[in-house]
């Protein structure tokens, strides 16, 4: 294991993390296998999202999350995908954050859809946006604002059942536009390509809105593919400085079904393969007790 | 060349994808629509740019992806943006000329449903995927085109929830919504052409493809259907069409498998 005992020592913090002066904390990133992170950062209640867009889906962590029997958790995500299929399967989740709850190329996630129609294993509450309300919300939470402005939403029936839309009037135009309020996750869990020694952390590729999901949450868990000594220059690569991650964990193939552009290709016929094992209760079932419960920490 | 020798997916596929014009900027559903904007970029249209919502702005991929955030796309693209960028900076502004959908349940406004059937909200028949970034598409995208196949249960007299806005209840309402694009101006079936009427914003059956009949257009939608008296008939696809199409079908099949 290896440990960024540097920054934890010199600044005293407990688990990686100094409290200020406002309440929030600022965060050392410390390297932490991947049972103790999310033990550490992920309680039952919380409100998670396990950001990642098609690409660098941090599966290893969700499936942790599963292993440790999480419950009552409100999960946030554009795009639930497989991930959260098998967590809300699991009845880790009471309540779901999200704009697109599909199985990308292939069609439903069952696990969801079981849950929204019937309840199984546990009701699922939704709180349901677009694509870009999502992500605008991300985007007011990375930037300590309470609410987004975008033109969105407008005449589409999520108004009427999304409470969490309302409109606002611009002071200098009198236009009226749409609001959503930020996203504040208690944790962000994403998957990246690198960090290096000092716990820095560059992902590249499609990077979605990892960035403002760790920018917006309270605590950070990053999964890596490998720790090198140094970045090499790379363009179009995002970095995350180590005072705003608190844990990393070194787990390489920790977005698999997804990809990890560089390590990796997404493993489409998981993908179609799922949809078969979702669909039934007692099928998906065995899977998780043989694919997640009976294996050790990924 | 007989009618045996395409199946109507293909015709539907190929009638969507001659709908967009070469140069044009195209924000790019997947399936249905992926397949008809690459076949595009891939015979008419080498300068269409296809914008994909996970950010890849003129994605070029040489097989049909599976996700929109397939790396072959990203990969090719002249530019990889964030998800927050693509919606803020690119697609709201009207950025994108044409804007290119599927749809579970489609009504005569042409009005989109991809969020839930039957039911109420709380208590739905059958729970769909939801909005992605459908709403702000069909608001912002100087037009909307739509793919879907056609059928009572998918044409309905009115969507049991709108997702997306087309027409809304009809004239008028795009503006007074203040919806800045102009709304969906061709719906591609696998039986032939669906266009707003100009003066009701109705949909109306513009054109048939080959071996399709206004009776079975009539069929297979669950509002009166209007037939325009000079409805036309799609040119039958082509051998070179038929050609790209099915190499970028065995491409993306070869690479689900791989």
């Amino acid at each position: 294991m290896r440990t960024n005992s540097r920054q934890a020592n010199d600044l005293g913090g407990i688990g990686g993390t100094v409290s200020i002066g406002t309440g929030e904390h600022v965060p050392l990133a410390t390297f932490a296998g991947l049972d103790e992170a999310v033990a550490d950062l992920v309680h039952d209640g919380d409100t998670v999202a396990l950001e990642g867009f098609t690409h660098l889906i941090p599966y290893a962590a969700g499936h942790e999350i599963i292993r440790q029997g999480r419950t009552g958790l409100t999960l946030v995500r554009m795009t639930p995908d497989l991930i959260y299929d098998q967590l809300i399967g699991a009845g880790c989740a009471a309540k779901l954050v999200f704009s697109w709850g599909g199985n990308p190329g292939v069609g439903s996630l069952h696990r969801f859809r079981d849950a929204v129609q019937n309840g199984w294993p546990v009701p699922l509450e939704l709180e349901e946006h677009s694509h870009a309300g999502m992500a605008n919300r991300y985007v007011a939470g990375a930037s300590g604002l309470p609410f987004a402005v975008l033109r969105g939403y407008t005449g589409t029936d999520l108004v009427a059942h999304t409470t969490n839309i309302k409109s606002v009037t611009c002071p200098f135009t009198g236009e009226v536009l749409t609001a959503v309020p930020a996203l504040r996750p208690d944790v962000t869990v994403i998957h990246a390509q690198q960090a290096d020694r000092q716990g820095n952390i560059r992902m590249w590729g499609i990077t979605g809105v990892q960035k403002e999901a760790v920018l917006s949450a309270r605590r950070s868990l990053v999964t890596v593919e490998e720790v090198v000594d140094e970045f090499e220059p790379k363009a179009g690569a995002v970095v995350l400085p180590n005072w705003v991650i608190d844990r990393i964990a070194v787990v390489p193939g920790g977005s698999h079904p997804s990809y990890a552009d560089g390590y990796s290709i997404r493993d489409n016929d998981y993908y179609q393969r799922w949809d078969p094992i979702s669909r039934d209760r007692d099928v998906f079932r065995a899977w998780l007790d043989e694919h997640i419960m009976r294996v050790g920490s990924e | 060349m007989t009618v045996a020798d395409w199946t109507s997916d293909e015709m539907m596929t190929v009638a969507a994808s001659r709908a967009l014009r070469d140069g044009t900027v195209c924000f790019v559903g997947i399936g249905l629509p992926s397949t008809a904007a690459n076949l595009a970029r891939r015979t008419h249209a080498p300068k269409l740019v296809l914008v994909y919502e996970s950010g890849t702005l003129g994605a070029k991929p040489d097989h049909l992806p599976l996700s929109i955030g397939d790396g072959i796309l990203a990969e090719t693209a002249d530019s990889v943006v964030t998800v927050p960028e693509v919606f803020n900076y690119w697609l709201q502004p009207g950025r994108v000329d044409v804007g290119f959908l599927g749809a579970a349940q489609l009504d005569r406004f042409a009005n989109i449903n991809t969020t839930v059937v039957g039911g109420d909200y709380e208590h739905p028949k059958v729970r769909l995927p939801g909005a992605g970034g459908a709403p702000e598409i069909a608001a912002s995208c100087r037009e909307v085109i739509v793919v879907v196949r056609q059928s009572k249960r998918a044409f309905v007299d009115r969507v049991d929830f709108v997702t997306s806005v087309g027409y809304g209840r009809g004239p008028g309402d795009r503006e007074r919504l203040g919806l800045r694009g102009a709304g969906p101006r061709m719906v591609i079936t696998d039986l032939g052409v669906l266009e707003p009427d100009p003066e009701t914003c109705e949909l109306v059956l513009t054109r048939l493809h080959p071996g399709a009949t206004a009776e079975q257009a009539r069929e297979a939608t669950g509002w009166p259907l209007v037939v325009r008296d000079d409805v036309a008939t799609t040119e039958p696809p082509t051998d070179a069409e038929l050609d790209v199409l099915r190499a970028l079908q065995a491409g993306g099949r070869r690479q689900a498998i791989a």
